[in-house]
């Protein structure tokens, strides 16, 4: 617990121990309540049959279906993380431009995506271009449209077939995932570079810099370890957002554990959301206490304190109080 | 490829599904901010019990995907273990969708406040001890409003993202904007018109939370403590 939930309440003293005492047991009893109310209604719908839960003790569901559905989510979402990094790097950075003309346009296409939810950016991917292509075809920009399915989209399976493109589940997944989180990225790209302190690039400025120079090796890489825990929460939340795919029929964990396995055995929905439940659940809470270590490891590291000297107070007077390193 | 017609054919249902999308996201907004609220004063309460309760619920519920927890209160509470809030089945995939995004939402909710209730300098909850408030005294009079007027901006990020998010109901049966959305590219007389209709979608949900956004910055504003 943290130190402010203590200082709530005094060390309890006789009669708060005996109140605490008696809620712990009335908290107690209604929990075990509710449990046994659950538990006597899942008996009564024949949910512990032991038919339901084996399925789960199987090599076979493993191998054949769940573990195929594991691959699925995180090869959808490895993909989609180094594309939204890469979305979010440059349009972050865009964001910062000094030109109007790339930082508006920039900054309108991150509001956009960020505003909108992904499962209809998912849908766009999914069902937009199939309708959409066979006119293309037509139009001028047609062979345009073959060359670059034909040589970019075909690495995420898009197809073309006489002028109609079909996207695969896989492709809108990454798509949809991509573009919100790349969105999402941008501001914490954004942020993080704003967060150093302005004497920073002021000084590389002053030893002769040029703006590339001042952004790749003065900001960036004290931005970078000052937003690494961000970005590993929002792959978090990435790797729970591809079980959208379970709307459209990609074939990941949600899909294979949640549809595929209570169609082959017996219906069992709750049995199969528990398991798959617990996995995400372990998957995540890995990923977090993993984006806790890089927060306390950075806290550590003195490359992320980036402290400008006499910010505090006025300036030192030349030649003065200089020598006064931060360690 | 722009022709405007068939979206416009298709504008009320359109529009229906709006309606759907903002009645299930306001009684998830109420309800989600009951829910973190509670559990926000469960996980700093002097009963471990509670504490330990919320920090289970938190853990669980901000770890699995919304869309299962959705499908597992559409498909498995409400079909398997038939329990029902109504005998019409669209009502009571309604409520389930509401319950279900709502114990969801509260999980970020109750993490939010935990976040407001560590800006309130100690002095305020030693002063509220000192002059003698229990501890739900300290906390429903000194702690919690100012712990939520820290947190107006980040809450308004949670319900932005809820706004968003009432479309993996969708999943669950449940007709809204989204749902309406794939049924009506599924028409097969549904041919032209797929960009007008993305395009009034997208711009159906920037109308919704781009000014939810403003105004949670502005009441943040005007709200904050001043210290």
């Amino acid at each position: 617990m943290s130190k402010e939930a203590t200082v709530l309440f005094d060390v309890p003293g006789p009669r708060a121990r005996a109140r605490n005492m008696l809620l712990t047991v009335v908290v107690s009893v209604v929990f075990a309540a509710v449990l046994t109310a659950l538990v006597w209604r899942l008996d009564a719908k024949g949910q512990f049959e032991e038919k339901l839960w084996t399925p789960f003790t199987k090599w076979e569901v493993w191998r054949g279906l769940l573990l195929p559905g594991l691959v699925n989510t995180l090869k959808a979402a490895a993909v989609a993380t180094v594309l939204a990094l890469l979305f979010g790097a440059v349009f972050g950075l865009a964001r910062l431009s000094d030109h109007w003309w790339i930082r508006v346009p920039a900054g309108v296409v991150v509001e956009f995506f960020r505003g909108i939810p992904l499962l209809i950016l998912i849908f766009l991917a999914f069902f937009v271009p199939n309708k959409v292509s066979p006119q293309i075809a037509e139009s001028p920009f047609g062979q345009a449209q073959r060359i670059s399915v034909d040589y970019f989209f075909s690495i995420f399976g898009v197809e073309i077939n006489a002028g109609v493109v079909t996207v695969p589940a896989f492709a809108a997944v990454v798509f949809g995932l991509t573009m919100y989180n790349g969105s999402v990225l941008a501001e914490v790209v954004r942020a993080g570079v704003l967060s150093i302190p302005k004497g920073q690039s002021e000084a590389a400025y002053s030893i002769g810099l040029r703006k590339n120079g001042v952004m790749r090796l003065v900001l960036l890489p004290q931005a970078v370890t000052a937003m690494m825990p961000a970005i590993v929460s929002q792959i978090v939340v990435l790797l729970k957002d591809t079980a959208l795919g379970f709307i459209i029929a990609y074939g990941e964990l949600l899909s294979a554990g949640f549809r595929t396995v209570p169609a082959n055995y017996h219906n069992n929905v709750l049995q199969a959301g528990i398991i798959v439940a617990i996995i995400y659940i372990a998957l995540n809470m890995s990923l977090s206490r993993f984006a806790t270590w890089l927060e306390r490891r950075s806290r550590r590291s003195r490359r992320t304190q980036a402290k400008t000297l006499g910010a505090g107070g006025p300036p030192p007077v030349a030649g003065v109080g200089v020598t006064q390193q931060s360690v | 490829m722009f022709d405007f017609d068939p979206f416009f054919d298709n504008f009320d249902e359109i529009l229906n599904g709006f309606a759907a999308t903002l009645r299930l996201a306001a009684a998830a907004a109420v309800l989600s901010l009951i829910i973190g609220t509670l559990l926000a004063s469960f996980r700093v309460s002097p009963v471990p019990v509670l504490r330990a309760f919320g920090t289970g619920y938190v853990n669980v519920l901000r770890n699995t995907p919304l869309t299962l927890v959705l499908l597992m209160c559409s498909l498995g509470l409400n079909d398997i273990l038939a329990l029902k809030f109504s005998d019409t089945t669209s009502t009571s995939y309604y409520w389930w969708a509401v319950l279900g995004l709502s114990a969801y939402t509260g999980a970020f909710v109750c993490e939010t406040l935990r976040a407001g209730v560590n800006t309130v300098p100690l002095g305020q909850a030693e002063a509220a001890r000192s002059i003698g408030l229990t501890f739900t005294q300290s906390l429903r009079i000194i702690i919690l409003p100012q712990a939520f007027r820290a947190i107006i901006a980040p809450l308004g990020s949670v319900f932005i993202a809820m706004i968003k998010n009432t479309t993996v109901a969708a999943a669950a049966s449940y007709a809204e904007v989204a749902l309406v959305t794939k049924t009506i590219v599924d028409k097969p007389t549904f041919a032209d018109g797929v960009i007008p209709l993305f395009l009034g979608v997208a711009i159906g949900f920037l109308i919704l939370t781009l000014p939810t956004g403003y105004f949670f910055g502005w009441l943040a504003k005007r709200m904050a403590v001043a210290r």
